[in-house]
């Protein structure tokens, strides 16, 4: 990769992981660890399926607002304190600068997820003693989480590449609201005739499809992920985050920094 | 061979919010700066010195016109890594240390990997921050922080350097460091481009300046020659133990200042003799006798004076080419 896209995403790595944010995890991990020692006690024969389906559930959440918090200030805030000013005069071209931060992101996002996983997996440990063959499925589950940061991430960086920082956290948490019910937004398209059920359909296959990139719920009863699923996923979230990085880029292209 | 070359370089911006209107923030401006040279851009404050450095540095995009650095046209890559900018009032990732920032922007314009740690720690000790390197920009006070911004801009060696008010906020010390750095740039050979409002500084540093207000450029001459021109006048400097100016000369159109026991007095140089005559006649000890010169500031307050080809009318048709662009 080109070195100066490195640079820049070790720079916006470096610079998430001294803001503190990945500390606050680590708090997070260990409190959800503690957690699963209260629900083993209420829980009776379904402690496994409640500590997957709590734990996975909130680090997808917890990530997807730190995804959101970073992500809209990763161009806006450069602008703004006037950073950006003394990187662009150098042989950076804006492209570079999009795509290092996306890098930057996405990578401050992997590590917060390991430190988040590791929680859960302990805290799996600690109701079931041991662990099972099925448990490889609640890595397939995380996998998908980080898919879908790598979505939030290019959205964030999207929407802050034109827009204030608190409008761009507005549509990226409503496009993951939205993004959640696809399926369900896609069934109505389906049952749905004439120009509502065009548009229907236009905005179900516009927004990000995050229901499929759910399946907590699948790997919390044990249930194994289709390989299928898994390459098609990839290939969606990657198609989907690289267009919204391109359309971040087009934008930041022709953007005068005032 | 020209280092900057401005071809009537011009950017409006859209404002308002229903009817978006064009203003006009630089007018159609050409300049040539050549290689070696210190180049002053002077201009109060909101005349365009920093929307010129903003469109040179490609950080805004211009409505008209184009600029040739280095011989290469303004966007192109390659001219960056020989390019060194300052902006004004700079503010620097303060999560990093100085050390880290510099190796930072050290990788970004492309200074090998062999060598770019010495680089880093030689352009630390040139701005006198060797003690302080390892200590996050957040804790710098904004002396420090415009020491860490000259380190920045000329880390990579770059031929040709953009200073955007380089003295802005310094204290008389700082004010000074910034000179002498400049002073060692011109000797390099590089070419410094330096916008200020403070004529002192570029009245000692500059071989030319260029004077901008409201986004037009109104003259560009050398320091040397601005700085020469007699003024038709002569001032005299007397003993004065009593505090008084002789009735006689002020008849001969002087206009004195009492100043402790001495007086300075400007007057119209054909009145010198009658004025030494009426010394020699009261007895009064003579310092000096020395022509008034032009300064810069004289310079530059004529040149923001409208100029009388400069009309309403005038600006309102370049208002109007401004917004058809």
């Amino acid at each position: 990769m080109n070195s100066r896209i490195v640079c820049i995403a070790f720079n916006t790595f470096r610079e998430a992981v001294r803001d503190r944010v990945l500390y606050n995890l680590i708090a997070f991990a260990v409190l959800l660890s503690g957690a699963s020692i209260l629900v083993g006690e209420i829980s009776i024969d379904i402690e496994r399926l409640v500590v997957v389906n709590l734990g996975l559930t909130a680090v997808s959440l917890f990530g997807v607002v730190i995804a959101i918090f970073i992500g809209i200030g990763l161009v806006s805030k450069e602008i703004e304190r006037r950073t950006l000013y003394t990187v662009l005069s150098r042989p950076v071209r804006r492209w570079e600068f999009v795509v290092g931060k996306f890098f930057g992101l996405t990578g401050t996002l992997v590590v917060n997820t390991f430190f988040m996983a590791l929680g859960v997996f302990l805290a799996l440990l600690y109701v079931a003693h041991k662990f099972e063959k099925m448990d490889v499925w609640v890595l397939a589950a995380l996998y998908f989480i980080v898919l879908q940061f790598l979505i939030v991430c290019a959205l964030a960086l999207f929407f802050s590449s034109f827009s204030t920082p608190l409008m761009s956290a507005v549509f990226t948490f409503a496009l993951f609201v939205i993004g959640s019910l696809a399926d369900d937004l896609r069934g109505f398209a389906r049952i749905t005739h004439g120009a509502g059920g065009w548009l229907a359909t236009a905005i179900a296959y516009l927004v990000p499809n995050f229901s499929a990139l759910n399946v907590i719920n699948l790997v919390a009863h044990g249930d194994p992920v289709p390989g299928s699923l898994i390459l098609y996923n990839t290939l969606y979230a990657l198609l989907y985050s690289a267009m919204a990085v391109s359309g971040a880029v087009l934008i930041f292209q022709r953007r005068n920094l005032k | 061979m020209a280092a900057i070359e401005i071809l009537d370089l011009e950017k409006s911006y859209l404002v308002g919010f229903w009817r978006k209107r064009p203003r006009l923030a630089l007018r159609p401006l050409r300049l040539t700066i050549e290689e070696g040279e210190v180049f002053g851009f002077l201009g109060p404050n909101g005349a365009g010195k920093t929307t010129t450095l903003k469109l040179l540095m490609g950080l805004v995009f211009p409505t008209a016109g184009t600029a040739r650095l280095l011989g290469c046209a303004m966007d192109d890559p390659r001219v960056k890594s020989q390019i060194g900018f300052l902006p004004e009032q700079p503010y620097f990732y303060d999560h990093l240390s100085a050390r880290e920032l510099l190796n930072y922007y050290a990788q970004l314009s492309g200074v090998p990997a062999k060598g770019r740690s010495a680089r880093v720690e030689q352009m630390l000790a040139r701005v006198g921050l060797s003690d302080s390197a390892g200590m996050q920009l957040r804790k710098f006070s904004k002396g420090m922080l415009q020491r860490v911004g000259l380190a920045q801009a000329i880390l990579h060696d770059p031929k040709l350097v953009f200073l955007d008010e380089p003295m802005s906020g310094l204290d008389p010390m700082g004010r000074r460091e910034v000179r002498d750095l400049i002073q060692q740039l011109r000797s390099e050979g590089k070419t410094v481009f330096f916008s200020t409002h403070i004529l002192s500084d570029a009245e000692a540093l500059c071989d030319r300046v260029g004077v901008i207000h409201q986004g037009e450029l109104r003259g560009v001459g050398a320091v040397a020659e601005l700085t020469s021109g007699k003024q038709g006048k002569v001032e005299i400097v007397f003993y004065a133990p009593e505090q008084k100016v002789p009735l006689a000369l002020t008849g001969l159109g002087a206009e004195a200042r009492i100043s402790g026991d001495m007086v300075n007095a400007v007057l119209p140089e054909a009145q010198q003799e009658a004025a030494l005559d009426v010394l020699r006649r009261e007895r009064i000890k003579l310092i000096s006798l020395t022509p008034v010169r032009s300064s810069l500031e004289e310079y530059y307050i004529q040149k923001l004076r409208p100029s009388p080809d400069a009309t309403e009318a005038g600006r309102e048709e370049a208002d109007r080419k401004g917004a058809g662009a």
